[in-house]
């Protein structure tokens, strides 16, 4: 048997919209099959790993804040892939950020002001963008590729946090745990709602999604992104210069992601500590893909796989079963969209040793 | 005391010599398979798990080499049967590797590892200096430098290789010539991935003998860097893992010394430098961007549907 691929003659609208359900209709076989495998009744896992979540409102809230930072930092991401610039070092600017955007409340604990906590936001996403500024000048000063560099940077920033937690920063009444101070009151993210710990991340994210959504459908700046990205020759002839593009895609993203970082921090942690992320930056490059680069889609993808963290926490209370299944989803998950996106630009034939290849002529 | 450290360098420098040989023959092949951290912390699970449950280290090796190839044919589906973005597709070869990895490893957490015992030549063994460094090593560093020497030889002196080659710089060409391009790039995947498992072996056999989670610590990625340091050159890609190797180890070293003279560095700040050296290297390699265009193969990462 082989497979064959014709180009369709324009994008399916179909399958644009079927491809995600697709993807995420495999996972979903595709983890039932492995809990099987793993002695669990696959539909009770099933069942507790994606539903039992949503619920009980408690959970409800969790899941907007595991939301909150994959949606900030995949609208980010899409603008800088759609634009083929290939940053996968959000985690690292998500780090930054939240190192950046806690000099106040670190420095500063007795300062008691409502300004404190924009002007931590502002310093996280300056840090951010700071960040992913590093990739963005060797890419346009050296040529440097920008996938291997953002990445190394992530791990510096990583080992830079914990050595700041661990000696600078470190509450000398911590009883040695490597952490910082408790934030004062003025520099903690507020929520939502007062039913629970949702806080205004959430708030940013959408509002982020709606502002690039609009930007790459009505702007003139979404259209240069999406032109630069599908060929840089046709767009320097429309006077778009790449290099600029380099700068714009990465600092924004960089920016999100720093935002991100600073409000995990303020919102959900309350202090600073080694591990902020449960790899945010990295499972963004997921929600980014099967929220087919689109920022209102990436809302919805954001929600999914912040599911997928809560119910691995869920299910390994409930059905015992270890939490890095819910990595394994995430891959599944990510291998199974970029599949199903073939359809949306071929239409793909199955080859039968006994049929004619004539047959196969469009 | 040099001679300890220097064995210490060959250890660490192996796996990145043998991932970076394998990523270089995928690239070659014009295919950019950036899942090298992935296959390599599948080869290693797979060669740890293995060893373990049969005893022997030889077998743990050919999981590794059989985990990663298996792994990366994945990849192959993917990129080149439904001709998805190979540089989103290596991504999820990365991310799905780490989780899968940690399941297949998870009920081995801890438990002592089975090492790798050296094969050692005899009379060649014996000779002061080199005979220690060179001839009382283990199976997989001997085959690290025998695919150096057979990469450049199959490259660069054999026909098959030429049209690897051929395939990487334009595979429409390749194609019109009759050469099989999408069969060829499954085996330039495939042997990648087996290269990157084999390296993974090493790290869960020999350079540290047990299962911890995400052990390979980024080295698939500094892999990656080394093909682009190495100019896609075999002989180069032996000096740049042992280049790194050493930066690696001169960490370590570096910070024992400090420590006897009492300077005080940060152990994350010495931890840090085999990841920024990465980025300067890389910035001396590609700032010339002539020499990068003339190096680089000129179809690499693009997808390719023949036309039939």
């Amino acid at each position: 048997m082989r497979i064959e691929l014709q180009k369709r003659a324009r994008v399916s609208t179909l399958f644009s919209i079927l491809s995600p359900l697709l993807a995420l209709a495999l996972t979903l076989l595709f983890g039932a099959i492995m809990f099987w495998l793993l002695g669990k009744n696959p539909v009770s896992a099933l069942y507790s790993f994606f539903i039992e979540p949503l619920l009980e409102v408690w959970s409800l809230h969790e899941l907007a804040i595991k939301a909150a930072p994959l949606i900030l930092i995949a609208v980010g991401l899409s603008v800088c892939y759609r634009s083929n610039n290939w940053n996968i070092g959000a985690e690292g600017q998500f780090t930054i950020g939240a190192i950046t955007g806690s000099i106040l409340p670190v420095m500063y604990p007795a300062w008691h002001s409502p300004l404190i906590l924009p002007l931590m936001l502002i310093l996280g996403m300056i840090g951010g963008a700071l960040y992913a500024g590093i990739p963005a000048l060797l890419k346009t000063r050296f040529n440097t590729n920008e996938i291997l560099t953002s990445l190394m940077l992530v791990y510096i920033a990583q080992l830079y946090l914990d050595w700041l937690v661990r000696g600078p920063w470190r509450d000398p009444q911590g009883y040695n745990f490597p952490q910082t101070k408790g934030f004062q009151i003025e520099a903690v993210l507020p929520e939502i709602l007062s039913s629970g710990r949702a806080h205004w991340a959430f708030i940013f994210a959408i509002v982020a999604a709606v502002a690039l959504w609009f930007m790459m459908r009505f702007m003139l700046k979404g259209f240069e992104v999406s032109v630069l990205g599908q060929s840089e020759r046709a767009g320097r002839f429309a006077g778009f210069s790449a290099r600029r593009m380099v700068w714009f895609s990465m600092l924004l993203s960089g920016a999100l992601a720093g935002l991100a970082g600073i409000s995990e921090v303020s919102g959900s942690i309350g202090h600073v500590q080694p591990v902020i992320s449960p790899g945010y930056g990295f499972t963004a490059i997921i929600v980014a893909f099967l929220g087919r680069l689109n920022p209102l889609g990436i809302i919805a993808s954001g929600l999914v796989l912040a599911l997928t963290y809560l119910g691995g926490e869920a299910a390994q209370l409930s059905i015992g079963i270890s939490d890095k299944v819910s990595r394994v989803f995430q891959g599944l998950l990510l291998f199974f969209v970029l599949s199903c996106d073939t359809l949306i630009h071929y239409r793909v034939r199955l080859i039968f040793a006994g049929t004619k290849t004539a047959e196969a002529k469009g | 005391m040099f001679e300890a450290i220097l064995l210490t360098v060959i250890t660490a420098s192996t796996p990145l010599v043998l991932a970076a040989l394998g990523e270089l023959v995928t690239e070659r092949s014009g295919v950019l398979n950036l899942g090298v951290e992935g296959m390599m912390i599948m080869g290693a699970a797979c060669a740890f798990v293995a060893a373990q449950l049969t005893g022997s280290p030889y077998i743990g090796i050919l999981a590794g080499i059989l985990g990663g190839g298996i792994f990366s044919l994945l990849f192959g589906f993917l990129t080149l049967t439904l001709v998805a973005n190979q540089v989103a597709t290596g991504l999820a070869l990365t991310i799905l590797g780490l989780g899968l990895s940690g399941q297949i490893g998870e009920a081995f957490v801890g438990q002592p590892g089975i090492k790798l015992q050296p094969i050692v030549f005899p009379l060649l063994s014996d000779i002061p200096f080199f005979g220690r460094v060179l001839f009382r090593q283990d199976l997989i560093f001997y085959v690290s430098i025998a695919l150096v020497v057979g990469i450049n030889w199959f490259l660069f002196r054999s026909r098959t290789g030429l049209k690897l080659r051929a395939i990487g710089d334009s595979h429409a060409s390749a194609h019109a010539l009759g050469i099989n391009v999408i069969r060829t790039r499954y085996l330039a995947v495939m042997f990648g991935g087996a290269c990157a498992g084999l390296a993974g072996a090493q790290l869960s056999l020999v350079y540290t003998p047990q299962w911890v989670e995400n052990m390979s610590a980024g080295r698939g990625w500094i892999a990656l860097a080394l093909v682009v340091f190495a100019s896609w050159r075999p002989w180069r890609i032996l000096a740049g893992g042992y280049l790194f190797g050493a930066v690696g180890i001169g960490q370590l070293h570096a910070q024992i010394v400090a420590q006897n003279l009492g300077i005080v560095i940060p152990s994350q700040f010495l931890s840090a430098l085999p990841y920024a050296a990465t980025i300067v290297v890389l910035i001396i390699i590609s700032h010339n961007r002539r020499t990068t265009l003339i190096n680089t193969p000129a179809s690499l990462g693009k997808p390719f549907v023949p036309d039939r």
